[in-house]
C-alpha cells in the first residue's frame, strides 16, 4: 500500500503540494487528475524519493520514503516501475537494452533478461523492435516502450506520469488498453497521473482530484462523474469557467 | 547594495557547499565497481581514443612554432642547441599539458555537460534512478576516472609530438643536426618535467570531466538550459585549469 501523509513540497516560493494525504490500496489502479501544474507529477516522485517533502511523508509498505537512505531506496525502487511522460528512454541504447538495463541491475542472468524482454514487447505489441534506437520510434511507440521497461521489471507498483498526453486519440487508446491489460494480466497496482478524463475513466478503479495542493475528492470512477463538487465538475467536464 | 552582496555570498557559499557534496558523493560511488566499470571503458575510448587526433594536430603545430620562436629570440647570443631544450621543457611543463588541457576542455567538457545536461532535462536520470541505479556511480564516476586516467596518456603523445616536429623544424629550417638538438634537449632533463607534466594533465583531466558532469547533471529547463551548461562548462574548465596550473607551479616547481 501506498500513502501519502499530510505531504508537504515548496519550490522556491511557491507551495505545490500543501497537505497531500491519499492512500492506494494493493491492486488497485488509481487516477490523479488536476489542472497542469497543480503537483501531480511532484507528487508520484515523491514515491520513489526522487523529491523528498518539506513536511509529511510517503509510506510505501510502511516505510517511510524520506527516511530510507541509498541502499533502502535502491531497495524500494526495485518494486517500482516508473513510466515518464516523454518516455526517457535512453536515447544511445537500442529498445532491447533500454529494458535490460534495469533488469541487469537484478542480478538476471542473460537469457533471462532476453526472455523478460521479449515478453514485455510483446505484451505491448512491439515485437521486433529489440534492434531498434528510440529516435527511430514515434511518439506512441516510445511510450510503449517505456510501459515495457516497467512491465519487464516485474514491479508490485506502476506509476504512469501522463501516458496519453500528445497522442492521437486512437493511440491513446491502445496506451489506455494496454495499462488494463497490464493491470489484469501482471495485478499490480497502478497510479496514473493524468488530466485525460476519457483515458481516467478506462484504467481508474478510483479517481482522486488534486488542487491547490491537496485532493479535493476522491472516489469511484461513477461517483466523480456524478460529483456535485464545482470545482472537480468544471474540470470533468472541461469547461472554461 | 549590501542586500545584493548578501544574497551573493549566500549563493557563492551554496554553490561551494553543492559542489563539496557532489564530490563526497562522487567518492561515495567508487566501491560500486560492478556499476561503473562497463561504463568507464567505454568512456576512456571516447575521452582518450577519440582525443587524440585534436590534441595531435595543437602539438604537431606548437612544436614548429616554439622551435622557431627559440631560434627567432636566441639568435647570435645562444647556442642554438638550446632550441632542443626549450621545446622539450615548455612542451613537457607547460604547452604539452595546457593546450591539450584547454582544447579537451571544449571537447570532452562541453559534450559531457551537453549529453549529461539532455539527460537531466529529458528526465533520463531520473529514469536511471527508478531503475535502481545511482547516477554518481553509472555516470559520474567512469566519467572522471576515464578523464583522469586518459589525459596523462593523450597528453603524452602531444609532448611526444611536439618535441618530433620541433626536431623536424629545427632539422629542415634551421639547419640545426640531430646530435646537437638531442643534447639541448638533455641538456637541464630532469625526471620531475616528465612527471610534473602528466601529473598536471591528470588533475586536468580530473577538472574537466568533473565540471562537465556538475554542470551537466544541474541542468535546468530545455534545449536553452543544455545550451548554457555547454557553455558554462567550457568556461569553468579553463578558469580552473589556468589557476590549477599556476597552483601547481607554485606548489611543485
Amino acid at each position: 500500500m501506498i500513502e501519502f501523509q499530510d505531504v508537504h513540497k515548496t519550490f522556491g516560493a511557491k507551495p505545490v503540494l500543501a497537505g497531500l494525504t491519499l492512500k492506494i490500496a494493493d491492486a488497485e489502479t488509481l487516477v490523479i487528475i488536476g489542472y497542469s501544474g497543480t503537483g501531480k507529477s511532484v507528487a508520484l516522485k515523491h514515491i520513489v524519493g526522487l523529491l523528498h517533502p518539506d513536511a509529511g511523508d510517503v509510506i510505501v509498505d510502511g516505510q517511510a520514503v524520506s527516511t530510507l537512505d541509498r541502499d533502502g531506496l535502491t531497495t524500494l525502487r526495485r518494486g517500482i516501475g516508473y513510466v515518464f511522460q516523454f518516455a526517457a528512454l535512453f536515447d544511445s541504447m537500442t529498445v532491447a537494452d533500454n529494458l535490460a538495463l534495469g533488469l541487469r541491475r537484478r542480478g538476471l542472468s542473460d537469457e533471462e533478461i532476453e526472455d523478460r524482454v521479449r515478453e514485455a514487447l510483446a505484451l505491448v505489441d512491439l515485437s521486433g523492435t529489440e534492434a531498434q534506437l528510440p529516435a527511430e520510434l514515434s511518439g506512441g511507440m516510445r511510450k510503449r516502450v517505456g510501459i515495457a521497461r516497467a512491465i519487464a521489471l516485474r514491479p508490485r507498483y506502476i506509476l504512469y506520469d501522463e501516458p496519453t498526453t500528445g497522442l492521437d486519440p486512437v493511440t491513446a487508446a491502445v496506451i489506455d488498453r494496454l495499462m488494463v491489460r497490464t493491470r489484469e494480466h501482471l495485478g499490480v497496482t497502478g497510479i496514473v497521473v493524468t488530466h485525460d478524463m476519457r483515458s481516467a475513466y478506462t484504467v481508474g478503479d478510483r479517481v482522486a482530484m488534486l488542487y491547490e495542493g491537496r485532493i479535493r475528492q476522491v472516489g469511484t470512477v461513477a461517483e466523480i462523474q456524478e460529483t456535485e463538487d464545482p470545482v472537480v465538475r468544471q474540470f470533468i467536464e472541461g469547461r472554461p469557467e | 547594495m549590501i542586500e545584493a552582496i548578501g544574497r551573493r555570498a549566500v549563493a557563492a557559499v551554496e554553490a561551494v557547499g553543492r559542489v563539496g557534496h557532489f564530490i563526497l558523493d562522487t567518492v561515495r560511488a567508487l566501491p560500486d565497481i560492478a556499476t561503473w566499470a562497463g561504463p568507464a571503458i567505454v568512456q576512456m575510448r571516447r575521452i582518450g581514443v577519440d582525443s587524440i587526433p585534436v590534441t595531435l594536430f595543437i602539438a604537431a603545430f606548437t612544436g614548429v612554432v616554439l622551435a622557431l620562436q627559440a631560434s627567432y629570440t636566441f639568435t647570435g647570443t645562444v647556442p642554438l642547441y638550446f632550441v632542443g631544450t626549450l621545446v622539450g621543457k615548455t612542451m613537457m611543463l607547460e604547452l604539452g599539458p595546457v593546450l591539450a588541457g584547454l582544447a579537451l576542455a571544449g571537447r570532452v567538457g562541453a559534450s559531457m555537460a551537453a549529453e549529461l545536461g539532455t539527460m537531466k532535462v529529458t528526465e533520463q536520470v531520473d529514469a536511471l534512478e527508478t531503475l535502481a541505479y545511482d547516477p554518481q556511480s553509472y555516470l559520474v564516476v567512469p566519467r572522471v576516472l576515464a578523464g583522469t586516467v586518459m589525459f596523462p596518456m593523450i597528453i603524452a603523445f602531444a609532448i611526444a609530438t611536439g618535441i618530433v616536429t620541433g626536431w623536424l623544424t629545427s632539422l629542415v629550417l634551421l639547419d640545426l643536426s640531430t646530435p646537437d638538438f638531442l643534447k639541448g634537449l638533455k641538456l637541464f632533463y630532469r625526471f620531475k618535467d616528465t612527471w610534473f607534466g602528466l601529473f598536471k594533465s591528470a588533475t586536468f583531466g580530473a577538472t574537466i570531466t568533473l565540471v562537465g558532469c556538475i554542470v551537466g547533471l544541474s541542468t535546468r529547463g530545455g534545449a536553452e538550459g543544455v545550451g548554457k551548461s555547454t557553455t558554462r562548462a567550457v568556461v569553468y574548465s579553463a578558469v580552473l585549469i589556468l589557476l590549477l596550473d599556476a597552483f601547481w607551479a607554485v606548489l611543485l616547481l
